[in-house]
C-alpha cells in the first residue's frame, strides 16, 4: 500500500525531503505504527520521528490522532504543532 | 444558530495586505460594528525575520471552517481571515482578522475567538531567523492551547 508522505517544518527538516512516497508492511495500522516505522528508515528519519508525542498528523488533508487508522490513506502529513497566527 | 448568510473571505497568500481596504469591505456590509485583530512580526533579541511554512491543500481549507465556526457561533454578516506566508521581517503584517455584526460584542466576541482558533488549528509554522544567521522553529504555546480551549468544541 503505497503512501504520499508529506514533511513540514522541523520534520521535513529532520528527514531531509518534504515529500516521499512510502510503502509500509501491512501490521503498520495506525498513524503511530507508521511513525515508528519511518524513524527505522533512516538517520533523519530516526531524528524526526524519536519522539511521536511531538507529531501531528493529517490524512487526506484531514487532521487526525496518532490513534488514527491509515487503512485507504492516499497522503498522510507529518508535522509539528502548528503555531501560525 | 445565525439567521443570516455570511460573507466568508479566506486568502492565504505571500503578499501583504491593505487593512483599510479589508475593514472597509465588512463596514459596507451593513452591520453597524466591525472587529479586527491584525498580528504583526514582533522584533527584539536579534530577530531579523519569520519564515511562515504552510500546507498549501489544508491552509485555506481550515481557515474557511474556523470562519464557518465563527459564523455558527454569532451573528456576523462577514468573516475575512487573511494570512500570509513566506519570509516576512519585524513590522510585517502576518494576519488579518475581521467581523462584521450587527452587535459590537459579537464582533469583537467572533474576533478573539477566531484568533485563538486559528493559532491552535491553522497548519502554519514560524521559524524565526536572527542576525547572527541562527534558525529556530517556534515551539506551540501552552497559553495559545489554553486559549483556544476555553472556546469549546468544534459544533460541527
Amino acid at each position: 500500500m503505497a503512501i504520499e508522505m508529506l514533511y513540514f517544518a522541523w520534520v521535513r527538516e529532520r528527514v531531509g525531503m518534504g515529500a516521499e512516497r512510502v510503502d509500509p508492511p501491512a501490521d503498520i495500522a495506525t498513524v503511530a505504527d507508521l511513525i515508528g516505522w519511518l524513524a527505522g528508515q533512516s538517520g533523519g528519519h530516526a531524528a524526526a520521528f524519536e519522539d511521536a508525542g511531538r507529531i501531528r498528523a493529517a490524512i487526506d488533508d484531514r487532521f487526525v490522532g496518532l490513534d488514527a487508522a491509515i487503512g485507504g490513506a492516499r497522503e498522510i502529513a507529518l508535522f509539528p504543532p502548528v503555531t501560525g497566527g | 444558530m445565525a439567521a443570516i448568510d455570511p460573507v466568508i473571505d479566506v486568502r492565504v497568500q505571500a503578499d501583504d495586505f491593505d487593512v483599510g481596504v479589508e475593514l472597509g469591505r465588512l463596514e459596507a456590509l451593513g452591520g453597524g460594528a466591525v472587529g479586527s485583530f491584525t498580528g504583526i512580526v514582533r522584533g527584539g533579541d536579534g530577530l531579523i525575520a519569520l519564515v511562515l511554512e504552510h500546507h498549501p491543500v489544508m491552509t485555506a481549507k481550515t481557515l474557511r471552517q474556523i470562519a464557518e465556526e465563527a459564523a455558527a457561533r454569532w451573528p456576523l454578516l462577514g468573516v475575512t481571515l487573511i494570512h500570509r506566508h513566506g519570509r516576512l521581517e519585524p513590522g510585517a503584517r502576518i494576519v488579518l482578522v475581521g467581523t462584521a455584526s450587527p452587535h459590537r460584542a459579537a464582533a469583537l466576541e467572533a474576533t478573539m475567538f477566531l484568533i485563538d482558533w486559528l493559532k491552535t488549528r491553522a497548519p502554519f509554522w514560524k521559524q524565526e531567523c536572527f542576525a547572527d544567521g541562527g534558525k529556530t522553529w517556534v515551539e506551540a504555546r501552552s497559553a495559545d492551547n489554553a486559549a483556544a480551549e476555553k472556546w469549546g468544541a468544534a459544533h460541527g
